[in-house]
């Protein structure tokens, strides 16, 4: 049994069903992102595993109780909010010291703890500014440390990053990952940034219009992505139709509609290829290392990814060219 | 800016300022005048040494504070509990908190005699003690706009649903948001709707006069309608203490310095 499960959970607005039989197992330690358009009921399942919404049927369970008749305060969750949240009359190491105190935990102990997580956060000196003293970033961080204090049994991030911008987003990404791991901590992190999901996940749920439509590690969901939602949603894809035989490029692959990565697609006749396709350069943004070519081949669109390498210019706009990939890398779409 | 416009608005804020400063300069000097051509503070000591306006003083401050508390009491979990999960109600409490301006504390008097007189279910003009609870309840009816205003302004200010929230998820309970995460955070909006309330109560004369109780107010009417010196060194008083007060709102305002910057 999983530490944290989610079953058959249900949230309706009055007729406005927002989550619908949402089911999920957390390992301990294990961190999970849900990731979904926004209004895909992603942060609706947060909440409600938070206790700031009550389901409309369903079970949340942790280390095998059952939570859902608990109220927020007494779950023993913490929770990292999108607008930092930290108190603006209490100062950074009252802001961590404030889970502890309502606990009734002794003077030292709360001083002890808050410097123990100052350190984990890096920022060991700020303990006597106010928040309003601070950038995002180190706001974003004090909300962790005071999420964490109080030795929480799962962590919650709703969209934590969402505000900050885009350097900061990516060093606290890591950061939060980096310390997540180290304490061990159960974490459910929202987010509507597919490669911010990709890159700290050990398992993503792909949701849509309240829906998981898919569960699996970002590899999985990148290159096997079972709905055309979640290959859509979740990095750039060329879409392909098998003709009325079923082919592609005269290779047989089955009915229906196909879709490759741009890194699936190479520029010419590639060892491994045994779909070509002749098409036509539209357009060539040249990346530094990367090379992105949009052409069209048999009536579609193509994107494709191309190493950049010092001996061979890339492709002239116009030009005709030769595009391959294997079968083996088209996914088929549901 | 031209001479001209430059010009025009001195002229217009001397004016405005002498139209304020003169009549007072003119009641502070008439109230200093007690002594037979010289000025001296004759006036003003015979009113501080005066036992009815230590007294009547004193028991004003103290219904003040009582009034206060209690309006705290109220308003704060009111207005968080409406912007927290009752939105909807705003018009509503809104309108009742604006009640209080218009009908008339005479209107509001009298109820209260018809209502909690000696012959009816819950007798509380039958003694002191129930009459002061009336009057300080009446006190904080005629407060109830300013409070509820100064405080829901104070709320707007501050993200009260997140908080909360932040709150709850580290295992604070209700009580504990209010005082420690919502008060704090809404003092000076809590303190200037105080001072408000301090003013009010201090000069009230209705409710105090026909309750029978021996408020400043009263006694204010009483020295104005009796002696020549006594009631502007009386004014002259009253405008200080109502300043001190304005000034204070200023201090508490300036003096919070964590809610200088809001993200």
């Amino acid at each position: 049994m999983s530490y944290l499960e989610i079953a058959r959970l249900e949230k309706s607005f009055g007729a406005n069903r927002v989550v619908t039989d949402f089911n999920l197992g957390v390992e301990q330690g294990e961190f999970i992102s849900l990731l979904g358009p926004s209004g895909c009921g992603k942060t609706t399942v947060l909440r409600m595993v938070a206790g700031f919404e009550r389901p409309s049927s369903g079970a949340i369970r942790i280390a095998g109780e059952d939570v859902v008749g608990k109220r927020p305060n007494q779950r023993n969750i913490g929770m990292v909010f999108q607008a930092y949240a930290l108190f603006p009359n209490l100062t950074v190491a009252e802001n961590v010291g404030f889970g502890l105190k309502i606990k009734g935990a002794r003077r030292n102990e709360i001083t002890a703890r808050v410097t123990e997580m100052l350190a984990l956060i890096g920022l060991p000196d700020l303990g006597g500014r106010y928040p309003f003293q601070l950038s995002g970033g180190q706001q974003q961080r004090v909300a962790l440390a005071r999420a964490l204090a109080p030795k929480p049994r799962v962590l919650l991030l709703d969209e934590p990053l969402s505000a900050l911008d885009a350097k900061v987003r990516v060093s606290l990404r890591n950061e939060i990952r980096a310390i997540q791991r180290d304490l061990g901590i159960t974490t459910i992190f929202v987010t509507h940034d597919q490669e911010e999901a990709l890159s700290i996940s050990d398992r993503i749920v792909v949701m849509n219009a309240g829906i998981a439509d898919q569960v699996g590690t970002p590899f999985e969901i990148y290159n096997r992505p079972t709905t055309r939602f979640v290959a859509n949603f979740v990095g750039q894809l060329n879409l392909f139709k098998a003709d009325g035989t079923g082919r592609i490029g005269g290779v047989a692959v089955g009915q229906g509609d196909f879709a490759a990565r741009p890194e699936a697609v190479h520029l010419g006749r590639a060892a491994e290829a045994d779909i070509v396709l002749p098409a036509t350069v539209e357009e060539v943004h040249f990346l530094g290392s990367v090379i992105r070519v949009t052409a069209t081949a048999a009536g579609a669109r193509i994107a494709l990814d191309t190493f950049n390498r010092p001996d061979v210019p890339p492709p002239a706009v116009g030009s005709t060219v030769e595009l391959s990939l294997s079968s083996r890398d088209l996914i088929p779409l549901k | 800016m031209s001479l001209y416009a430059r010009l025009t608005g001195w002229i217009v804020l001397l004016f405005g300022l002498g139209y304020f400063i003169v009549p007072l300069v003119g009641l502070t000097e008439f109230s200093l005048k007690a002594r037979r051509g010289v000025y001296s503070f004759d006036a003003y000591a015979k009113i501080i040494g005066d036992p009815e306006f230590q007294a009547t003083f004193s028991y004003s401050v103290v219904m003040a504070l009582v009034t206060i508390a209690m309006g705290v009491l109220i308003v704060v979990p009111t207005a968080f509990w409406v912007r927290l999960k009752m939105p909807w109600a705003r018009p509503y409490v809104e309108f009742l908190t604006l009640l209080p301006l218009v009908i008339p504390a005479i209107v509001i008097v009298f109820g209260y005699i018809r209502l909690y007189n000696t012959s009816s279910f819950l007798p509380l003009t039958g003694t002191a003690t129930g009459t002061n609870l009336l009057l300080a309840f009446g006190y904080t009816v005629l407060a109830l706009p300013y409070m509820y205003r100064a405080i829901d302004t104070g709320l707007r200010t501050i993200d009260v649903a997140t908080l909360t929230e932040a709150a709850q998820s580290l295992g604070a309970g209700w009580t504990t948001i209010l005082t420690r995460v919502i008060l704090p955070n809404v003092l000076p909006a809590v303190l200037s709707g105080a001072f408000l309330t301090f003013a009010i109560v201090i000069g009230e004369f209705t409710l105090a006069a026909l309750l029978d109780r021996p408020a400043f107010g009263p006694y204010l009417q009483r020295i104005g309608a009796n002696k020549p010196y006594e009631p502007f060194a009386l004014s002259v008083i009253a405008f200080a203490i109502t300043w001190a007060c304005m000034g204070l709102i200023q201090l508490v305002t300036r003096f919070s310095k964590h809610t200088k910057a809001q993200p």
